[in-house]
């Protein structure tokens, strides 16, 4: 019933010169996302992806447990040194991220372009 | 004295995550028809999912033979909606989520369904139900909040 959620990895580099790793959603992010949101995250080496941007354009839903994997991913990225941004988030998602507290731990931007201006 | 009318409309649910998105999509069509900002059915969309979600997952526990009973009631100037599952009713009253202690691994990273319904609508209330079943949660979202 929830749609399968799909993530796709970019390696972009920032106008500061920094390299970025993008990772791009798509569908719901629910209780079922474990793997796209978590698997795709520790798939990639802690070393060499410092910088983490996570793209929310192409997903209509994110519920608790889906916010909760999220706040998963910034855990691990914390412990590892790494910064994680978030663009393409709804404004509805943005209050709601804002409301848990998320925002403390990543910043948000409207879209990509914002994104990498900052970093 | 003019008669205040109410229309309910009524969906059923199996108790398997992924279906509250089918209240969901319910409640918000009830919201638009009856004149709703888009940001306030983005807040009832939520407040909704999240209630159903604990109504599968917790009242049910994901037991498919039961099912989840969602009732709109559409009011002149507000809409309240019913989640009604066959468990025993929330103990616990919904806390704000702190962020600070989930990323140091003191408090679980999940549990903020509760206060997001408590935070997206304006009245929000658990009620246990008689012989430990029939609980429900009531969301009520009035028309005229922030109108501007």
């Amino acid at each position: 019933m929830q749609s399968e959620t799909k993530s796709r990895v970019d390696q972009i580099t920032s106008p500061a010169g920094h390299p970025v790793t993008v990772l791009r959603f798509e569908g719901d992010i629910a209780s079922t996302s474990k793997e796209a949101v978590l698997g795709t995250y520790q798939a990639l080496p802690k070393a060499t992806n410092k910088l983490i941007l996570l793209d929310f354009t192409k997903v209509d839903y994110i519920n608790s447990s889906g916010i909760a994997l999220v706040i998963q991913l910034l855990i691990e990225a914390s412990n590892s040194g790494q910064k994680v941004y978030a663009f393409g988030l709804s404004p509805h998602f943005v209050k709601v991220f804002t409301m848990v507290g998320i925002t403390k731990y990543a910043g948000l931007f409207p879209g990509q372009a914002e994104a990498m201006a900052a970093l | 004295m003019s008669e205040r009318r109410t229309t309910n409309v009524e969906v059923r649910l199996p108790s398997r995550m992924g279906f509250e998105k089918v209240a969901m999509s319910t409640a918000a069509s009830v919201a638009k028809l009856m004149g709703f900002r888009d940001d306030r059915v983005e807040d009832l969309k939520t407040a909704v999912a999240e209630a159903c979600i604990n109504a599968i997952e917790h009242g049910n526990r994901l037991n498919e033979k039961l099912s989840v009973g969602v009732i709109l009631s559409a009011g002149e100037d507000s809409l309240e909606v019913k989640v009604i599952d066959d468990g025993k009713g929330m103990k616990n009253h919904p806390s704000k989520p702190d962020i600070d202690r989930k990323m140091h691994g003191q408090e679980d990273p999940r549990g903020m369904g509760m206060f997001l319904i408590q935070a997206l609508v304006d009245e929000a209330e658990w009620v246990a139900g008689t012989n430990g079943k029939s609980s429900y949660v009531r969301l009520v979202i009035r028309l005229d909040k922030d109108a501007g």
